[in-house]
C-alpha cells in the first residue's frame, strides 16, 4: 500500500536518528572515520523515495550538520544538495545498478561530499590537511550495503 | 538494490526541475556562506538554529549524565573519605597562600598605578560544563554548555584551574563552541614570565604541545620556563599562565629557535572551565608594540571583534580604580572607561 505519510515518518525518523549519530561523542580511535550517516540516508531516501526526499529536504538536513559541527552556515548545506543533485539526476539508473556498483558510486559521491567540505574549508582559510578527513569516505561505502539492507527489510515488511 | 517504493519520480517529472532546484538552493548556500563569513549579520540566526539544535544534545547527553549520577550517587565511602581529606589539604594550602595575597595584590596595584598600566587580574567569572557531544575530531573545539543567554559574548577568554584552555569562536543561545590553544588556528600572545620576552604561542593541533615559531635564536628563553599570556591582543588578560617551555632548540644557522611549549590547562581532561569577564579595560603596557605582522587569525580579529557583555558592567570596579591615591609625583590614573552598551 503507497501511504506517502507513513513513510515520510519513517524518512523522519531516521533522518533524526542519523543526526543523534553525528554528535554522538566516540571512542577516540573510530571517532575519526565517523561515517556521514546523514548523507547516507539522504542518498537512500533521494533513490527510494524522490518525492519525499527532494534536493530541499537534503539541503535542510545540511543544515542541520551545519548548526550542530559546522564553521559556517551553508557549507555542508551545499555539499548535501550537491550530492542530492547527482543522486536525483542518476536516481533512475543507480537504482537499478548491482550492489557491488551502487557502492562505488556512493563511494564517488562520499568523496564528492568530503572534497566540496574540504575546498570550503579552505576557502573560509580554516583547512584540515590530515589525510584522516577522507577516512569517512571509506567508512560510509562499507556501510551502504549494511545501511541498503537493513531499510529495505524494513521498508518491505512495513509497507 | 534500493527497494522502490511506490511514490517515486514520474519519468516525465512533475514540479520544478531539478537544475533550476541547484541553482536556486546552491545560490541560498553561498549567499548564507558569505554573510556568516564576513560579517556578522546571522548572528541572531545562528543562535536560535542552535537552540532548536539543544533537543539533540539533551538526548546525546543523557546516557553520560546518567552515568555520572549512577557514579557520584554510589560512591563509596572510602572514596569519598580520601576525596575529602585531599581536599581540606588542599584549602589549606591555598588558604596560606592567600593570606599573602591581600597585600601582594595592594602592593601590585600600587606599583601598577606608578606604572600607569592597569592591566590587572581579575574579573567575574562562571563555570561551564563541557559537553559530551563531538563537534569536529580535526579541530580542536569543545562545546560547552553555556550560550547568549548567560551572558557569553564572541572572543571570551575560557580558563581552568591551570591556566588558560581558549576562547568562545561561536555562541549559541543555550550554548557555545570554544577554540583551544592547541588548534592550529589558534594563536594567543605570550610573555616568558621570568623576563617579559613577548612572542606568539600557535596551537600544533596536538593537545600537548603549542609551537612558538617567532623566537629568535638568541632570545633568552629556556626548558621549564613559565609563558604567562601578554595582553597584548585584547582578548586574553593579562598575566594568566599558558604553557611552560619544553624544548629548546638552537641551530645557529637559523634566524629562529625551535621552541615547543606544553599547554598547563588540562585540554585534554577538563569537564568544567570558567568563563571569564574581564571587567578592567586593556591598557598596553608602556612600551609595549603589538606585532601585527604575526599575529595570526583569532588574535588579528580582536581588535575588532569582542563587544563587551551587558553584564560586564554589573561587575565590580575595575582594581586599578580601588587602588590607594598614587604617590603625589605619579600621574593620574589613566580613567577606566565604562565598556560600551550594545
Amino acid at each position: 500500500m503507497s501511504d506517502g505519510r507513513i513513510s515520510r515518518l519513517r524518512v523522519t525518523f531516521t533522518v533524526i536518528l542519523a543526526i543523534i549519530f553525528a554528535v554522538l561523542p566516540l571512542p577516540e580511535p573510530i571517532n575519526a572515520a565517523r561515517p556521514d550517516l546523514l548523507l547516507l540516508l539522504v542518498i537512500y531516501w533521494s533513490l527510494s523515495a524522490p518525492r519525499i526526499a527532494g534536493l530541499l529536504f537534503a539541503w535542510f538536513c545540511g543544515l542541520s550538520i551545519d548548526v550542530l559541527k559546522g564553521i559556517i552556515l551553508g557549507q555542508h548545506a551545499l555539499a548535501f544538495l550537491v550530492v542530492a543533485y547527482f543522486t536525483h539526476k542518476f536516481q533512475l539508473r543507480i537504482r537499478i545498478f548491482p550492489l557491488s556498483q551502487q557502492t562505488l558510486t556512493v563511494f564517488a559521491f562520499l568523496a564528492l561530499y568530503q572534497f566540496i567540505v574540504f575546498w570550503l574549508d579552505g576557502i573560509i582559510g580554516q583547512p584540515v590537511t590530515t589525510w584522516m578527513r577522507w577516512l569517512p569516505v571509506i567508512s560510509g561505502a562499507i556501510l551502504w550495503p549494511i545501511l541498503v539492507a537493513g531499510l529495505d527489510t524494513w521498508n518491505r515488511r512495513n509497507r | 538494490m534500493v527497494t522502490l517504493s511506490s511514490d517515486s519520480r514520474n519519468i516525465i517529472g512533475r514540479g520544478p526541475p531539478l537544475g533550476a532546484g541547484l541553482f536556486f538552493l546552491g545560490i541560498v548556500s553561498v549567499g548564507m556562506m558569505m554573510l556568516d563569513h564576513r560579517s556578522n549579520y546571522l548572528e541572531t540566526v545562528r543562535q536560535w538554529l542552535g537552540a532548536a539544535a539543544s533537543p539533540v544534545y539533551a538526548v546525546v547527553q543523557t546516557p553520560g549524565q546518567a552515568w555520572d549520577w549512577l557514579t557520584g550517587s554510589f560512591a563509596d565511602r572510602g572514596r569519598l573519605r580520601t576525596e575529602n581529606s585531599e581536599l581540606s589539604e588542599q584549602l589549606r594550602e591555598a588558604r596560606v597562600k592567600l593570606l599573602q595575597f591581600d597585600s601582594l595584590r595592594e602592593e601590585n596595584v600600587r606599583l601598577r598605578a606608578v606604572r600607569e598600566a592597569s592591566a590587572g587580574v581579575g574579573g567575574r567569572t562562571m563555570i561551564a560544563e563541557i559537553m559530551r557531544v563531538d563537534v569536529d575530531p580535526f579541530r580542536h573545539r569543545v562545546r560547552i554548555n553555556k550560550g547568549a543567554d548567560d551572558g557569553v559574548f564572541k572572543n571570551q577568554p575560557v580558563l581552568d584551574a591551570f591556566g588558560i584552555v581558549g576562547q568562545v569562536v561561536q555562541v549559541d543561545k543555550y550554548t557555545s563552541t570554544i577554540i583551544l590553544i592547541s588548534d592550529a588556528e589558534h594563536a594567543i600572545p605570550v610573555q616568558v614570565n621570568r623576563n617579559g620576552i613577548r612572542s606568539i604561542a600557535v596551537g600544533a593541533g596536538d593537545l600537548g604541545k603549542l609551537s612558538l615559531p617567532y623566537m629568535t635564536v638568541e632570545s633568552d628563553v629556556k626548558v621549564e620556563d613559565l609563558l604567562v599570556s601578554s595582553g597584548l591582543d585584547g582578548i586574553f588578560p593579562a598575566g594568566y599562565p599558558v604553557a611552560r617551555v619544553s624544548k629548546v632548540e638552537r641551530n645557529p644557522a637559523d634566524t629562529f629557535a625551535l621552541v615547543e611549549a606544553k599547554p598547563l590547562a588540562q585540554l585534554d581532561r577538563d569537564r568544567e572551565v570558567l568563563l571569564l569577564w574581564d571587567d578592567t579595560p586593556q591598557v598596553e603596557a608602556p612600551g609595549a608594540k603589538p606585532k601585527p605582522a604575526t599575529e595570526s587569525k583569532p588574535a588579528a580579529e580582536a581588535s575588532t571583534a569582542p563587544t563587551p557583555p551587558a553584564q560586564a558592567t554589573s561587575g565590580q570596579p575595575a582594581p586599578a580604580a580601588q587602588a590607594p591615591a598614587p604617590t603625589p609625583g605619579a600621574q593620574p590614573l589613566p580613567q577606566p572607561q565604562p565598556p560600551t552598551e550594545d
